[in-house]
């Protein structure tokens, strides 16, 4: 929190509630998206646990594999990509406020910036697909 | 009511609009050592500058010339203006717009990248630089940022100035009321002008916005100048119907046609056909302002106007124009009509009917803005110095604010550069006396009377005697109402007694003002017994040129206002019969 | 036939007597046509001549009459009474900012960043007026057109959650202003501003909530003007790492 005015005598200065964010969709969308933060973090820390147990040998990746098949994982995992997807499609929808796409004289409407976006997405993941299983 | 009397500044402006920041930008480029004072009882941003729309007239191009400029003007003003200043205005005006332009004002543009200009009413030629549909709001920010650069330039925001402070006869300042804290204070500079805008508040339909109630021209009128022409109260031909909310006149100049309910265009039978489909300068719907006024009140008596929830009403077509253009040239248009009739003007035509819109009239000033008390000066809307006559056209006094802002920002700063300071005690005395006053006349514990009662009685007085048709015994009515209502002011009761922030105040001090220009107005109308311009009379249809080119004086006394008169200065056009 | 009303919870605040905002209640005639402001108005010249609050041109242009209206900041001259019906509409002072009197709010914080991020033009040198205007095409005003359109109406103040957590927070407005000139091709103060725009109150107190432009009445984008700027203040900052011998514009 920082002042930026001293108070003068007879103003009365509102203050924020702590739960100022559930006043409007907007605020509630926002902080949602600010905690995919936290689920975008945990998914990289996984996957460097997920790269040192390869390091250290088949069962003690095999150990891992079934801790994370576990009921429990399970569902936290569900709602961790929910919240990554969330994440995702945010982040899409910025580019296009963000990003201002030039053509010549003219300015490319946001919209489409988004979806180029989306097919960058679409075309990244269906090669990688491509790869993982067709090839190996 | 207590305060603090150590404001003292060089020059002294009261009203932050387009021509008090251009008066305050002027002043200081003629001497960094000036402290200038910018006074408003608004932040300046919310000057009704902003609400101006179509744009600013000025010569820019080739196929121009001062000299039609000029023409048009006088023309348009029934030969009230005076020509010598008109022949001075239209020389400065294409400067100004190139210096505004300068300070980041965005104009529209052509594809080469030069200014555009537009078609408007009863210019001869496309003149009307504008910025989309929106010329006043962008020319006002223009100024106020740009006012923003200069350290010597002071603002008092919501500060109200209730009286002119005279000493030996010179005006040295004003009493102002800090409505932040309810305190009086004298605010002195040597120089004092008076950008406060018109009064159109005094009727009850029009486009102006609530705080035009002719508070500097009531200040000037009370000191003893005159007010000049206030009988010339221009009825814009297109605005909103209930609101007032304006239409602007570029929407004419695009192409926009006016329809009676017949679905035709009706100004082809009052001389200013043939109807084309392109606009034609000056003809049909590009007509002068006073003349479609007046077409509208006529269709309106012969019943072929259309009947709504808020009187008569005509069609203002814009749907040939198409989505791309009005998108492009006429958005804040659109956006009206959707939102206060419901109307999207690319598929329906919007109801209109004639508003008041603008006071020809105002103190009296010569060419280089003094008003004839010295020290005092005065430019816009506020001020008739006077290049509008009875009839402005439109895009000129956009235009007007820049060169006469300017022009009164530079005299004053010269007069104050040869002033010495003011002196504080007789200062002091003024002041002390003004707080009693005021403490009497608004604070009094057995006032009865409502602010809003004597408001709508004297908008009504003024619909009913000052209209576009006018005759003597419906003005004489109005002045004796409107005497009455001086006398039912004075036992005005306000129910809100705080200091801090009392807007009721505010709204008696402004009610004052304009129970004062409504005089000014009724009074001057009463006596010019002729039809000119916008000042039409059915008892004497014809323009009086022997008995009446000249402007009409009004000074105050304590019962009804003294008229006097001032001839026109004549130059290069000698009166001609007023033919589109 | 008695008339259709409908309520109004208007805040009052009295300085000096109230220690903080009440609610006071009022019936007003319901009129499919009337906005907010016509209730207000129709209060203080009929009810109670006290009630305070700003207002002007009643169309939408000069963003004097800013409130919050159930909540959400609107310019109560285009918040229709026939939206918010059977009602009762609360009306509130606009957010985060300290309050005079009722619904009068104090601009001072806004004017005094306004003028620190410098909204006017910058040049080197200047052109003789007699030279004619700098020239400027169509598709160069259509740049920064959308961020000119700022009526200063503050309701992207009320709803941005930081200027109510951080006030220090140079804001929506002030940084669409900056931006506004900073894209304006007669404009040459971009390196000027900068030290205020990258300030740490600057654009990166901003964390894109985006509620301002959501709000804004005149589709300024404001959110849009602060995340341009942040991409052109971060290569700014990423070219002086890289290259810092360079100058640029």
């Amino acid at each position: 929190m920082s002042e930026a005015r001293p108070a003068r005598p007879g103003l009365y200065y509102p203050k924020l509630p702590a739960t100022w964010w559930l006043r409007r969709p907007g605020y509630v969308r926002f902080m949602l998206r600010e905690v995919t933060s936290v689920f975008v973090a945990i998914f990289v820390v996984e996957l460097l646990v997920i790269v040192h147990k390869i390091g250290q040998g088949p069962q003690a990746y095999a150990d891992m594999v079934a801790k994370l098949q576990s009921p429990g994982c399970i569902v936290f995992h569900v709602i961790a990509l929910a919240f990554v997807l969330y994440h995702t499609i945010t982040w899409f929808q910025a580019t296009g406020v963000v990003q201002v796409v030039r053509v010549g004289d003219r300015q490319v409407p946001p919209a489409l910036v988004v979806a180029g976006n989306y097919v960058a997405w679409v075309v990244a993941s269906l090669f990688i697909l491509y790869w993982l299983l067709v090839r190996s | 009511m207590p305060g603090n009397d150590a404001h003292q500044h060089d020059v002294l402006i009261i009203g932050g609009g387009g021509a008090g920041l251009r008066a305050a930008i002027a002043a200081v480029e003629e001497s960094g050592r000036l402290s200038i004072a910018v006074l408003s009882k608004v932040y300046p941003m919310r000057s009704h500058t902003v609400s101006a729309e179509g744009g600013a007239a000025a010569v820019m191009r080739d196929n121009d010339s001062l000299d039609t400029h000029a023409k048009d003007t006088i023309f348009g003003s029934d030969f009230l203006a005076d020509q010598d200043v008109v022949e001075a205005f239209v020389k400065e005006a294409p400067g100004q717009m190139i210096q505004l332009e300068h300070w980041g004002c965005p104009w529209s543009r052509d594809p080469d990248g030069r200014v555009s200009v537009r078609p408007f009413g009863g210019m001869t030629v496309n003149r009307t630089l504008y910025a989309a549909d929106k010329t006043g709001f962008h020319m006002l920010h223009a100024l106020f940022q740009t006012s923003l650069k200069y350290d010597s330039i002071v603002r008092y925001d919501e500060w109200f100035a209730t009286s002119l402070l005279v000493e030996d006869g010179r005006v040295c300042g004003v009493a102002a009321v800090n409505v932040h804290d309810g305190t009086v204070s004298a605010i002195t500079a040597k120089a004092v002008i008076l950008c406060t805008g018109g009064g159109g508040r005094v009727f009850p339909f029009t486009t102006n916005a609530a705080i035009k109630t002719g508070d500097g021209m009531a200040l000037a009128y009370r000191a003893g100048a005159p007010l000049k022409d206030m009988e010339f109260v221009q009825y814009h031909p297109t605005g909103l119907p209930g609101t007032g909310i304006l239409i602007t006149e570029a929407a004419r100049g695009e192409g926009g046609h006016l329809k009676n309910k017949d679905g035709y265009r009706y100004l082809q039978d009052y001389g200013l056909g043939p109807p084309t489909d392109k606009p034609v300068h000056r003809k049909m719907e590009l007509g002068p302002r006073d003349i479609l006024s007046r077409c509208h009140m006529q269709e309106y008596q012969k019943g072929r106007t259309f009947e709504g929830p808020h009187g008569h009403y005509v069609h203002l077509d814009l749907r040939h124009l198409g989505e791309k253009l009005i998108d492009k040239n006429l958005p804040f248009v659109r956006e009206l009509a959707k939102n206060y009739v419901g109307i999207d003007p690319v598929y329906e035509p919007i109801p209109v009917r004639p508003v008041v819109h603008y006071m020809m009239g105002g103190i009296s000033t010569d060419i280089n803005a003094k008003t004839p008390l010295e020290g005092l000066y005065a430019a816009g809307e506020a001020a008739c110095v006077s290049i509008n006559g009875a009839n402005r056209l439109g895009s000129n006094s956009l235009t007007e604010l820049l060169v006469f802002g300017a022009r009164a920002g530079r005299s004053a700063a010269r007069h104050a550069l040869e002033r010495p300071a003011v002196k504080s005690n007789p200062v002091a005395q003024l002041v002390s006396d003004e707080r009693k006053r005021l403490d009497s006349r608004f604070l009094r514990a057995d006032g009865r009377e409502r602010i809003a009662d004597i408001r709508e009685a004297m908008q009504k007085a003024m619909e009913d005697g000052c209209g576009i048709y006018r005759e003597r015994a419906s003005m004489e009515a109005t002045c004796k109402i409107l005497r009455e209502l001086r006398g039912r002011f004075a036992r005005i009761g306000l129910s809100d007694r705080d200091a801090v922030f009392n807007t009721e105040l505010i709204a008696a001090l402004e009610l004052d003002s304009m129970l004062d220009v409504a005089e000014a107005v009724a009074n001057s109308a009463l006596l010019r017994e002729e039809s000119r311009g916008s000042h039409t009379r059915t008892d004497f249809p014809k323009r009086d040129d022997a008995r009446f080119l000249k402007h009409s004086l009004a000074y105050r006394t304590p019962d009804a206002p003294r008229i006097d008169y001032l001839p026109v200065t004549i130059t290069r056009w000698p009166p001609e019969e007023r033919k589109y | 036939m008695t008339e259709e009303t409908i309520t109004l919870e208007v805040t009052r605040y009295r300085p000096g007597h109230d220690r903080e905002p009440r609610t006071e209640s009022f019936s007003v005639p319901y009129r499919k046509d009337w906005v907010v402001l016509d209730a207000l108005n129709h209060i203080k010249d009929r009810v109670d001549g006290s009630l305070t609050y700003r207002w002007s041109c009643r169309m939408g242009v000069c963003g004097s009459c800013g409130m919050m209206v159930n909540g959400v900041p609107k310019l109560t001259c285009s918040a229709f009474l026939r939206d918010y019906h059977p009602g009762p509409i609360r009306v509130e002072p606009l957010a985060n900012f300290p309050v005079i009197r009722d619904l009068v709010v104090a601009l001072d914080d806004f004017l005094e960043k306004l003028r620190r991020v410098k909204p006017w033009l910058i040049r080197e040198t200047e052109k003789p007026v007699a030279e004619g205007e700098y020239r400027q095409t169509p598709a160069q005003l259509d740049a920064y057109k959308q961020f000119s359109m700022c009526i200063n109406c503050m309701l992207c103040y009320a709803a941005c959650p930081v200027y109510g957590l951080a006030p220090a927070f140079v804001g929506p407005a002030a940084i669409a202003l900056a931006y506004r000139y900073n894209l304006d091709s007669r404009d040459e103060g971009y390196r000027v501003r900068e030290p205020i725009l990258s300030d740490s109150v600057g654009v990166w107190e901003c964390t894109f909530v985006g509620e301002c432009s959501v709000v804004c009445p005149k589709g300024v984008d404001p959110a849009a003007a602060i995340q341009r700027s942040k991409v052109a203040g971060a290569k700014d900052w990423a070219m002086s790492v890289l290259m810092p011998w360079g100058g640029r514009k």
